[in-house]
């Protein structure tokens, strides 16, 4: 039998919400996960790149022991999640983008060290090795800083470092650069490249919307949508599947009643999204190919839509996203957040 | 050393069994014992303002010519106070806040056992309100002149870490109930706070309640903890003590076995709906 750092099989939750008094006892069911297969390789590090509630953080959920699937199941580090979470737990470790776990009343070795001893490392090493992952991160300064007097970006240098002091077989990594500046996200995207190149034997699980993030540090990519995985490759596999296509991103004057359906509705348009900017819009186009750009062109003369700018451009994971989910992972998230709300 | 090498080096040994039970209980002690120190306001919130409370009584038991045995039994309930509040407030709701933080899904995720996490959390709780116990305590004793007069240091000993590992034990137990409710346990605690002041003595011996007032009270710990020490170290207290102490301390060794088997049943069963369900270790943040 392989041996995986991860495997699931058939892996579903449902979510059963109870209504409000209003609504009597009728409870609904929000479907978080389908059937998601998935193996990831010792040594990998794997990326699930998905909206917000696509079902990224109920797959770690379920694969770090805190929640039980409803229907499949799941391997970690070789061991069943729900049959054996006590042999599971030693060897993972997880880390949240926004988190504020700890204790602001404690320094960060104190909180470094604290969670140390959870896992039972002997206080002596796990002190020298809490100093030698804070000098990388270059927090050595801060190391009797309470937690509390730390800004975000440095707080979560902080968790990342608990994440990587207990030595974990696999690491699950949740949105782990979420509100963080581009500075502090690159420094933290470099350690996490840095501490999985260090010793192929360690695994990383990733979820992240950022798709710059999926593409610069994933070896492969899985992109999950309404609790479906819909890809999964290595981003350069994902892309070269619309390398044929022609991409093409159109500055234009305001959009004078030219909507989203009446580019979509040409034959020669794979998809198309636009954006209302100051003064204009941006048209993103897949077309079947570069002569198709004629009939684009033609649609915005009729609407006496002005052509600003355009620019063909290489595929990426976005327009990987577009062309599996139908719209810009920034258009489902805006779709969601009402129904969110309610 | 090369930044690589630091990433790349492993942990030697990890411990596993009761030793890691006795690492997480220190380690979860550490923020009470440690970090609750470093902020000063306790010093007026937790020793200055109970004093008052505690002045206050002793006053009016002058006033109106009582024993001077009371003003001890209000110098050492004022004391036992800092641990009833401890209890209610830092322990019955602290899951609760490490689910709010964030640290209840480490901790569940973690290898160490929740039950270590709790008495770390008890034990850490307990020495610090030892702290302001004792300074009140001495406090009292130097402002109103209060007499002791130990008859029994064994029993004494015996009495108060009885009535502390049940009181503790029961703050363990309700640590989960509250969390079962969520923030609906902020009314509990409210509720909780002045009423259970009142019945279990902590001003005045219970013995002034009818009997079954006073053995309905006992079922919080420290109502017979507090009735025994006051037996045990004022000359007069035996006469004014509810239960005769040897009865007191069985009857508090009972409560410590049904709340801490209580806070083991509840923590399992917490544990269980939260990776059922999945709602409990989900901040509402």
């Amino acid at each position: 039998m392989p041996d995986y750092a991860i495997e699931t099989q058939d892996l579903g939750r449902v979510y059963k919400i109870r209504g409000n008094k209003k609504e009597s006892q009728l409870r609904k069911e929000l479907v978080a996960l389908e059937k998601v297969n998935l193996t990831v390789e010792r040594g990998e590090l794997y990326g699930l790149l998905g909206p917000n509630g696509a079902g990224k953080t109920t797959l770690i959920k379920i694969l770090t022991t805190l929640l039980a699937p409803t229907s499949g199941w799941a391997r970690v580090a070789a061991h069943d999640v729900i049959q054996a979470p006590n042999l599971v737990r030693p060897r993972i470790n997880m880390v949240s983008g926004g988190e504020s776990s700890g204790y602001g009343l404690l320094t960060v070795r104190e909180n470094l060290w604290m969670f140390s001893q959870f896992y039972g490392m002997p206080s002596r090493e796990a002190n020298q090795r809490i100093v030698e992952l804070l000098a990388l991160v270059g927090l050595e300064d801060r190391i009797h800083t309470k937690s509390s007097d730390l800004s975000t970006g440095l707080r979560q240098k902080m968790n990342i470092v608990r994440g990587f002091l207990t030595d974990p077989e696999v690491l699950f990594l949740d949105e782990p650069t979420l509100g963080l500046d581009v500075g502090a996200s690159r420094d933290v995207r470099k350690l996490i490249r840095g501490w999985l190149d260090a010793d192929r034997k360690r695994t990383l699980l990733l979820t992240t919307h950022y798709m710059v993030e999926a593409e610069e540090l994933c070896d492969r990519v899985a992109i999950i949508n309404k609790g479906r995985v819909l890809a999964c490759d290595t981003p350069a596999n994902l892309k070269r599947d619309l390398q044929r296509d022609a991409i093409f991103e159109i500055e234009t004057s305001p959009l004078n009643g030219l909507t989203n359906k009446m580019l979509a509705d040409q034959p020669e348009v794979k998809k198309a999204a636009l954006t209302h900017m100051d003064g204009g819009a941006k048209l993103e186009l897949v077309l079947v190919d570069e002569s198709a750009l004629a009939t684009v062109i033609n649609i915005l003369t009729q609407k006496n839509i002005k052509v600003l700018r355009f620019t063909k451009r290489e595929p990426t994971l976005e327009d990987v996203f577009m062309e599996r989910v139908g719209q810009r992972m920034e258009d489902v998230e805006k779709e969601e957040l009402p129904n969110a709300s309610k | 050393m090369q930044a690589n090498e630091s990433l790349a080096l492993s942990v030697s040994e990890k411990v596993i069994g009761w030793r890691l039970f006795l690492k997480t209980i220190l380690a979860r002690a550490y923020p009470r014992i440690i970090g609750q120190q470093r902020e000063k306001s306790w010093i007026f919130f937790e020793i200055f303002m109970p004093m008052l409370a505690v002045a206050a009584y002793v006053y009016v038991y002058r006033a109106i010519g009582a024993p001077e045995e009371y003003v001890g039994f209000v110098v050492v309930g004022g004391a036992m106070t800092a641990f009833w509040m401890n209890v209610l407030w830092s322990m019955s709701s602290q899951l609760y806040w490490e689910k709010e933080q964030g640290n209840l899904a480490l901790y569940i995720m973690a290898p160490n056992s929740m039950m270590a996490v709790l008495l770390g959390m008890a034990l850490g709780g307990l020495v610090a309100t030892a702290m302001r116990a004792i300074a009140i305590i001495v406090l009292g004793t130097w402002m109103f002149q209060v007499q002791f007069t130990v008859t029994s240091f064994s029993q004494l000993l015996a009495v108060f870490f009885l009535a502390m590992t049940a009181l503790y034990g029961m703050g363990m137990m309700s640590a989960s109930l509250f969390l079962l409710l969520s923030r609906e346990a902020w009314h509990i605690s409210n509720l909780a706070q002045e009423p259970i002041y009142l019945v279990s003595g902590f001003y005045f011996p219970i013995k002034s309640f009818n009997f079954w007032v006073a053995a309905a009270a006992s079922f919080i710990p420290l109502t017979l903890g507090l009735d025994a020490m006051r037996q045990l170290i004022f000359p007069s207290g035996a006469l004014l003590g509810f239960l005769n102490v040897r009865v007191e301390i069985t009857v508090l060794t009972i409560l410590c076995i049904v709340f801490l088997i209580g806070a083991k049943f509840l923590l399992d069963y917490m544990e269980k709906l939260a990776i059922r369900e999945g709602r409990i270790t989900e901040s509402r943040r």
